[in-house]
């Protein structure tokens, strides 16, 4: 019958065509529909020229290799994001003659999801201290110092972005200033915010929506701890000292340790920028939690904040989150 | 064959030593001299990248322990990572195998090599590729970001030249043999090439590949670049080095040809196993998991017809310095196969998906099976061409680093990508499980130093076995 063992051409041209077939059935044709079919999701906005030049940065310096963009439908990452839908990753494309399309879902979780980095951290001045040097803001961070992504001038231009780090990070001499390429990569993870599925109303995006499963509720209430631990001490850092200059601490703030947890809470909410606390300004601002954190998690934040580094104050219920949040809302409205 | 004879008397004479003492050289084939010329040349030009590309992979993995050491744009993490991949896949891997497939194919089809001069044309230009897509990476030019892709088209284009002449010089030579069958090395030798120019020409070419396309072919061609290139070329080199070394024939000739046909069926089917949950078809998906589970008969059957081969050979293989790697290399392409069965499977991706587990799994792979197989084949078939003894006492050292090194790699990976993996589930704060993984980072560095060790040996080993070099020769190798 075959004799493919005698027939150098029979085999060879059968072994290249068996293949070709193949490709064609699991790659290809599945490739093929998939971009002809996938539109990006209406609620979302193409990207910025400064984006698409951040993008490029991103893919040559590598990031991918330690950073997903990919929400699974699965436990571990539930509080990431919801799952990630081909919608999401229609408006990439290939970025001209000489490059291919950039993988961005990557394959490698050595730093976290940047999914919702965006949305998580919306901190230019924070992306850009994590960036210099990232031990500058998580102590525990392995990631690589991208100083190149920098200039240290004497005298910096006017519309120059200064970057000011804490204590022993920062250059020796000189002022520290972002070039163009650390400025538009910074652009581009600011704009890492997953938009809503149609039907969806905007705060449903939100991670943490949706979890009413999640371990920690099931034996007895979220741990405050862990939020602050992900949520928080990026910028307030784990011992609650903040950083100087940038990020306010909450060890002894009048805010954190009053008697009335109100303006807590309602910071929390609603986030905070440009206020001067105890005769000390701070450049980064505070994104608001309302649509990342339900009541019973900005309680246990709160009370987690309240009780830690030596402060004590009094704590609140998940209760006194939810009045609060109703109030504003309330009061918003009217405003309108 | 006097070969056990004369290892039986050798270790008659050191038998106060700790180790089986190794036999010599027992033939001297008379190759032409153009020919040798060419496999060492091959296997210079491999190493090279070995030593290469593994000092960059021992520097990355200190960067895990000490970050700051990385904080220039050239040695950062994110442009040296494609360097090492790229590096020891397109450099070495593919080089030192085919440095014995030169001499496989000629010298199992009993005739000359169809042409030295497109032997040359290759090497040098999947070199030149090598050489042009590292400065490129380091410079900070990426192609996208896509694993084992990372060169830009030109660049890659170079290494498909190199493809072309190896398929056109290797289909030539097979077609003038003067056997009546095609060896089965043969087999797998030429259609690793053939499936390799297929898979990089798809990969390369725009027009399906913008979002969640680009996704797709991602899956199909990374998994492939390694189970339609290496595999079959290490395999298809071990199908000739085993049954020679042992100096038997294969167990089953029949049994490698059911192999090579559901290696071709199944294989091809299952790249996108690497985006198990990710929002790709879900057909693909599963599709990709029954035919991984499918890898299961190729890689058994393949197994057994070595290790059959092998059986009630013991003597033979502890004297032999190159059999050894041969061992080593079929185990750990059974390991680490049935391995990537599993982490294929929904339930284990849950926990293993991009933990460092898969880069445990991918150096049991390349390192532990391709690498020990092109070894194996290097040291049995190089010295019987230039009729130069190597050092036994090294050839051990280089086994005996870099199989404790792979051993320490592999056994770290994998707990410390399970604990990360189960801490993901439990939802621990990341940068917690950031710190819970040093101590594996720290034995993955340790491990990684005695590979790299090893290498350097290797190096050493092969310059040791370099063919003697006339005037005539040095002149030729100028050019």
């Amino acid at each position: 019958m075959f004799e493919f063992h005698r027939n150098e051409q029979l085999l060879f041209s059968t072994v290249w065509l068996l293949f070709v077939v193949l490709t064609v059935v699991i790659a290809i044709g599945p490739a093929l529909t998939s971009q002809s079919t996938n539109e990006p999701l209406p609620t979302s906005e193409p990207m910025t020229d400064l984006e698409r030049k951040g993008l490029k940065v991103y893919v040559n310096e590598g990031c991918v290799y330690c950073h997903t963009q990919q929400v699974r439908p699965v436990k571990p990452d539930e509080n990431l994001g919801r799952p990630s839908a081909p919608g999401d990753f229609a408006r990439v494309e290939r970025p001209g003659i000489w490059r291919q399309t950039p993988a961005i879902l990557g394959s490698e979780r050595t730093g976290p999801d940047l999914t919702n980095v965006g949305k998580r951290q919306p901190s230019g001045q924070w992306h850009l201290m994590h960036l210099y040097n990232p031990r500058a803001v998580v102590s525990e961070s392995i990631m690589p110092s991208f100083k190149w992504l920098f200039r240290v001038v004497d005298r910096p231009a006017e519309d120059a972005t200064v970057v000011s780090m804490p204590g022993g990070y920062g250059p020796e001499d000189g002022t520290l200033v972002a070039t163009d390429r650390a400025e538009t990569l910074v652009a581009y993870l600011q704009s890492l915010d997953q938009a809503p599925l149609p039907g969806q109303d905007a705060a449903g995006g939100g991670s943490k929506k949706g979890s009413t499963s999640s371990p920690a509720k099931e034996a007895g209430g979220p741990d405050g701890a862990s939020i602050y631990a992900s949520s928080c001490a990026s910028c307030h850092q784990s011992n609650g000292a903040g950083v100087p200059g940038a990020f306010p601490p909450l060890k002894g703030d009048p805010v954190v340790t009053a008697e009335d947890p109100r303006r807590h809470v309602e910071i929390i909410l609603e986030g905070l920028s440009g206020k001067k606390i105890e005769g000390t300004s701070y450049s980064a601002a505070m994104p608001g939690f309302a649509d990342q954190l339900d009541d019973d998690e900005i309680a246990a934040v709160v009370n987690h904040e309240r009780t830690s580094w030596g402060n004590s104050a009094p704590t609140v219920e998940p209760e006194d989150v939810e009045a609060i949040r109703k109030a504003m809302k309330e009061a918003s409205d009217e405003s309108l | 064959m006097t070969q056990s004879h004369r290892g039986a008397t050798q270790s008659g004479r050191a038998d106060r030593r700790v180790t089986a003492s190794k036999s010599s050289i027992d033939e001297v084939v008379d190759a032409d001299p153009r020919l040798v010329r060419l496999v060492f040349w091959y296997a210079a030009s491999a190493t090279f990248w070995l030593v290469a590309g593994t000092a960059v992979g021992e520097f990355l993995g200190l960067t895990f322990i000490w970050p700051e050491i990385a904080s220039t744009s050239w040695l950062s993490f994110g442009r040296l990572r494609p360097v090492h991949t790229n590096t020891v896949f397109w450099g070495w891997s593919s080089l030192g195998a085919l440095a014995v497939a030169h001499y496989v194919v000629a010298r199992t089809s009993r005739t000359e090599l169809f042409s030295y001069r497109l032997g040359w044309v290759a090497l040098g230009a999947i070199n030149l590729s090598v050489i042009a897509g590292d400065v490129q990476l380091i410079a900070g030019i990426n192609n996208g970001g896509q694993e084992y892709r990372e060169f830009i088209w030109p660049v890659m284009a170079l290494f498909a030249v190199g493809l072309v002449a190896c398929g056109v010089n290797f289909y030539r030579t097979i077609a003038d043999r003067n056997t009546d069958a095609i060896y089965i090395s043969n087999w797998y030798i030429l259609a690793a090439v053939i499936w390799t120019l297929t898979l990089v020409t798809v990969a390369y070419l725009p027009g399906y590949q913008d979002g969640i396309g680009q996704t797709i072919i991602q899956g199909y061609y990374m998994h492939q670049g390694v189970g339609m290139w290496f595999t079959p070329l290490a395999l298809g080199l071990t199908y000739y080095s085993l049954p020679k070394l042992l100096n038997k024939p294969i167990y089953s000739y029949s049994l490698g040809v059911l192999a090579f046909w559901t290696q071709l069926l199944f294989y091809t089917m299952i790249g996108s196993h690497h985006f198990v949950f990710a929002p790709i078809p879900w057909w693909i998906q599963t599709v990709a998991i029954i035919f991984s589970i499918g890898m299961i008969v190729p890689v058994v059957a393949g197994t057994a017809n070595f290790l059959l081969t092998m059986r009630g050979s013991g003597t033979t293989i502890s004297h032999s310095y190159a059999l050894p790697y041969l061992v080593v290399g079929v185990v750990f392409y059974c390991v680490g196969s049935l391995q990537g069965s599993v982490e294929a499977l929904r339930s284990a991706n849950l926990y293993w998906h991009f933990t460092d587990f898969t880069v445990g799994h991918s150096h049991i792979t390349m390192y532990g099976f391709v690498a020990f197989l092109i070894w194996g084949g290097i040291y049995g078939l190089l010295p019987r061409l230039s009729g130069r003894e190597p050092p036994h006492a090294l050839i051990g050292a280089h086994f005996w680093l870099s199989l404790s090194g792979l051993i320490l790699y592999g056994v770290s990976m994998s707990i410390g990508g399970t604990i990360q993996g189960s801490m993901w589930i439990e939802g621990v704060p990341f940068i917690e499980t950031v710190q819970a993984m040093t101590p594996y980072w720290v034995w993955r560095a340790i491990g990684g130093t005695a590979m790299f060790l090893g290498h350097l040996i290797f190096a050493y080993n092969l310059w040791s076995i370099w063919p003697a070099v006339s005037e005539s020769d040095e002149e030729a190798a100028d050019v």
